[in-house]
């Protein structure tokens, strides 16, 4: 890199830095989006699905004659049919050692094992059609007990699930780190805690959808599809309907929101391609809202008993934790569902000196949906149960909360750090970022505030989340344990004849601006204008090969891959130039597509003058000269197995203690992802993940009853957070790059929601003090508070 | 068994529309389905989310609640429609400039809901916005940068009165 006078940090006109809008936005500004739904192909037909009413229940007898001849029925399958098409799978992966899980068809062969569990599909001409020949058929049922509380899973005498596996359980877990007996048996204070987070879903606003089109003529299948993990799904169409993975491609437009939510395999999603397979037309499938509540993944849903030991002084000395979480009757496929709480367990108290700390992890069977990785998997338990305890002990002591966390937080100048579960942090900055959102929300005169509102009996409560979040996941995430799920990236680029730059990525875009980030790397080290670089993610055909979008990675892993693509091509036009220009490569730039002299800044040629003589006129260039104008880069994550980031939030909340409702105030988060590529999509992802997290805290409950009946699977009765109740989030940054990329970017997509709920609950408990009362199972609904204050 | 088709002409858009549909035919599907707008988006199919909000007769209405049949003779306004006559304008450059959207599929409806609003109350406070979007949810922005950006487009729109 001799000839690299700048780093694409600080190259003239760089984009890095800069908040520029998406292009890509504007088509959806004007309703010219691309979603799954919106395709419609020649001769295509829609499915529906039956669904199980019961929560665990065989399948005696299946009836479906009056449905075989409705009105634009073509075909009928169950599970027995769907399988011949397509294999079961298993969701485990082989670095979680012992776990278990039975193999799971696209529909069950015998049995349901959740309420709303797919059994039988019918494809038709419409989907209107589809649903009234479901009316048709006929089941006959026999109910088996059900395992609704997991509390109870492995209790001796609770019926298992799956007899075959010999338990309920699919995973367990055990860490420990240094004399955690010793020290409680030491300590000065133990504060015992039990936390409670309830399971919730996505709610995407788009529902899953996707359109299957297996062409016969030459065995091809093409989906077009509302997934945010086009490669890991050409690979399993391919593996589970036994076509060849060059036969499978896989089309992602404008997704409607994803979250974690739309990369994990799905029996109606199979189903759907099984049918094409089946009847040689194309066959859509596009869930409606009582579907995705009972079929999308949901998440959390974890007990947590914590134990802290503390000085006197407020030193944090051991931490104990003991979680326990529901997954429903299957991991789920491919990623397993023993990721969060694999997570929950190593992520508790990294952001704090202790050493001392042992963690239980209990992952069972449940006759609800299935639970699955989701935005911030497994942070929001760690953080809430961390934060928690640490504002806990701090009240017990009589220590102010910040104070509490100066003491105990991992200095800034005491990095590289290993957590005591083996994480490495390369370099956080929690104490700066605790100054900063203490500077931001003025902490000093908030507190006088709320002691002087207070002898108004007006109770506000103030609360503090420090986190720590992964991102820029190696291969050590999935690959490792056998998952064809890729952690590199890749990126191909070229020059159009006209001197514009066509580039395609392996990261796909949902809404956050992977799309704008990915150009704005490009142009920046190209030396081009935004407007000439055109970008394409999301197709398996168009695009290299790569990990797409999950666990914060698209510009610390696919921006690397764009950065050395856009230096190759960069490098092979400047040969070109110098080739024309006949001086060497070394002496030229380029700046605003403008081929310059290095040294006196003067322009030469033009990038669109490249494109010409190199396509249309090399007769003019030197013998045996071929110019390289189509390059292709790919990028592994260097260093540990994730890049850490670390951030706070705080929340400022009223309490009406007659009414057991609190309203939001305002709440404040600081966030460090490194180098920023473009601020205002970093801060909008901030707002946004805060705001799901402010669901879990609020409103957000998927409630069953002891029959494993979901209670509450429609928008007015699951509530989301509505832009009414939400404050204003004011967003803040501090920047700590990683050394191990050259534009030194982390992940900023879960930081959001992993500190929100925490900083919820910590105000609320501090609002709630006074009261000598505290909450501690989310959501906080008035009929908890209004319990806890001893009103009903 | 073949079922019975209704006549039904209205306004969309502008220009009459004459076609026959089945009484069950909710106006959502109708618009995306029959007429290929499909900038009106489903999302709750029971009147919650607002992605699939337009404009019935001047008032908003969610086209998921409402048949097809029952706009005989009235007037209809999309996405589509008040992106071309300009309606949506300075909201569309402030939701551009501000990011106030992430995957778009909610900000058809958002769009037309806050050109309601605009159209009722000009300079509405923050507080206006956020009550008056209450029924359109949105699951990536929090919300904020939306309300920035319909402040944004009614201080630019009082400007230029």
């Amino acid at each position: 890199m001799a000839n690299q006078p700048f780093s694409v940090l600080d190259r003239p006109n760089s984009y890095i830095g800069k908040s520029v809008p998406r292009p890509n936005a504007r088509r959806l500004l004007e309703g010219r989006g691309r979603f799954a739904d919106d395709l419609n192909l020649p001769r295509m037909l829609h499915t529906a699905f039956l669904r199980s009413p019961f929560a665990h229940a065989r399948i005696i007898k299946i009836d479906a004659e009056k449905a075989k001849a409705a009105p634009g029925v073509i075909l009928i399958a169950d599970g027995k049919d769907v399988a011949t098409h397509c294999k079961p799978w298993e969701g485990t992966l082989a670095h979680f050692p012992g776990m278990k899980s039975p193999l799971q068809f696209p529909l069950p062969l015998e049995r349901a094992c959740w309420q709303g569990e797919p059994v039988l599909a019918i494809a038709a001409e419409s989907r209107a059609q589809a649903e009234d020949a479901i009316d048709l058929v006929e089941i006959e049922w026999e109910e088996l007990p059900v395992l609704a509380d997991s509390e109870t899973a492995l209790d001796p005498d609770t019926p298992l699930i799956h007899p075959e596996l010999g338990d309920n359980q699919t995973f367990n877990l055990m860490l420990e780190n240094g004399t955690v007996d010793q020290t409680f048996a030491d300590a000065e204070r133990i504060i015992e805690k039990t936390f409670h987070f309830g399971r919730h879903t996505a709610v995407t606003v788009e529902p899953r959808s996707l359109i299957a089109d297996f062409d016969d003529s030459e065995g091809r299948l093409t989906v077009y599809y509302s997934s945010q993990s086009p490669y890991q799904m050409q690979d399993v169409f391919s593996r589970h309907l036994n076509i060849t993975e060059d036969k499978v491609h896989v089309i992602c437009e404008d997704i409607g929101g994803s979250f974690g939510m739309k990369l994990h395999v799905y029996g109606e999603d199979l189903t759907t391609c099984a049918l094409s397979i089946m009847t040689g037309r194309p066959v859509k499938f596009t869930a409606d809202r009582f579907e995705s509540f009972v079929s999308d993944i949901h998440h959390r849903d974890h007990r947590v008993h914590a134990k802290m030991a503390v000085s006197n002084q407020g030193k944090i000395q051991a931490m104990e934790i003991d979680d326990l979480t529901g997954i429903g009757p299957y991991s789920v496929y491919p990623r397993t569902s023993a990721v969060e709480g694999n997570q929950v367990v190593r992520l508790t108290g990294g952001s704090y000196q202790f050493t001392d700390y042992r963690a239980k992890l209990n992952v069972v069977f449940q006759n609800k949906n299935v639970m699955c990785q989701y935005r911030a998997v497994g942070h929001p338990i760690a953080c809430s149960v961390t934060e928690g305890m640490v504002d806990f002990a701090a009240a017990e002591l009589g220590i102010d909360p910040v104070e509490m966390r100066r003491r105990n937080l991992i200095k800034d100048d005491q990095y590289p750090y290993t957590s005591p579960t083996g994480l490495i942090f390369e370099k956080l900055s929690h104490h700066q970022s605790l100054e900063k959102v203490l500077e931001m929300m003025d902490y000093d005169a908030l507190r006088a505030e709320q002691a002087k509102l207070r002898e108004q009996g007006i109770h506000r409560g103030i609360g503090l989340a420090t986190f720590i979040e992964i991102t820029n996941p190696g291969p050590a995430f999935y690959g490792l344990g056998g998952a064809r799920i890729s952690a590199q990236d890749g990126c191909m680029m070229k020059l159009e004849p006209s001197g514009k730059i066509f580039c395609s990525v392996s990261v796909t875009e949902q809404g956050q601006g992977t799309e704008t980030v990915m150009a704005q790397i490009a142009a920046s080290e190209l030396g081009m204008p935004l407007d000439d670089v055109r970008m394409l993610t999301g197709d398996t055909e168009k695009t290299p090969y790569g990990g797409a979008t999950w666990g914060s990675r698209g510009v610390g892993i696919g921006g690397e891959a764009v950065l050395r693509a856009a230096r190759a091509l960069r490098n092979n036009l400047l040969e070109v130039a110098g080739a024309v220009l006949q001086c060497s490569a070394d002496q030229l730039d380029i700046q605003n597509s403008q081929v310059i002299d290095k040294n006196t800044g003067t322009e030469r040629l033009s990038v669109a003058e490249i494109g010409r003589i190199a396509y249309f006129r090399s007769d003019t260039l030197p013998q045996d000269f071929h110019p390289q104008l189509t390059v292709a880069r790919h990028y592994v994550p260097q260093g540990p197995p994730f890049a850490f980031t670390n951030g706070i939030q705080a929340s400022y909340l009223e309490l009406d203690q007659e009414t057991g409702f609190f309203k939001l105030l305002k709440h404040w988060a600081v966030e460090d992802c490194g180098t920023q590529i473009n601020p205002r999509l970093v801060e909008e992802q901030i707002r946004g993940g805060v705001v799901q997290g402010l669901g879990a805290a609020l409103y957000e409950e998927c409630l069953y009853d002891e029959q494993g009946q979901f209670l509450n699977p429609t928008l007015a009765d699951y509530l989301v957070p509505m832009a009414a109740e939400i404050p204003d989030i004011q967003v803040g940054h501090v920047v700590t790059p990683t050394a191990y990329s050259e534009l030194g970017a982390k992940g900023a997509g879960e930081a959001g929601t992993a500190g929100a709920a925490a900083a919820v609950m910590n105000a609320l408990n501090d609002a709630l003090r006074p009261f000598k009362t505290e909450l501690t199972r989310m959501p906080f609904t008035p009929e908890r508070i209004l319990r806890a204050l001893g009103k009903v | 068994m073949t079922e019975k088709l209704y006549p039904l002409t209205f306004t969309l858009n502008g220009s009459t529309i004459t076609r026959h549909v089945t009484s069950r035919l909710s106006l959502a599907d109708f618009l995306r389905t029959e007429m290929n707008l499909t900038g009106t988006h489903v999302g709750c199919e029971h009147g919650v989310c607002g992605a699939c909000t337009i404009r019935v007769e001047g008032r908003l209405s969610r086209s998921c609640l409402m048949f097809a049949i029952q706009v005989e003779g009235m007037t209809v306004e999309t996405v589509e429609g008040l992106n071309a006559s300009g309606e949506l304008h300075s909201l569309q450059e402030a939701f551009h400039e501000l990011n106030a959207l992430q995957c778009g599929f909610c900000t058809p409806g958002i769009l037309i809901t806050a050109a309601q609003l605009l159209q009722e109350t000009p300079l509405p406070s923050r507080k206006q916005i956020r009550d008056y979007l209450s029924g359109n949810y949105c699951r990536c922005t929090g919300y904020h940068a939306i309300v920035d950006a319909v402040e944004q487009a009614s201080q630019k729109q009082a400007e230029r009165r």
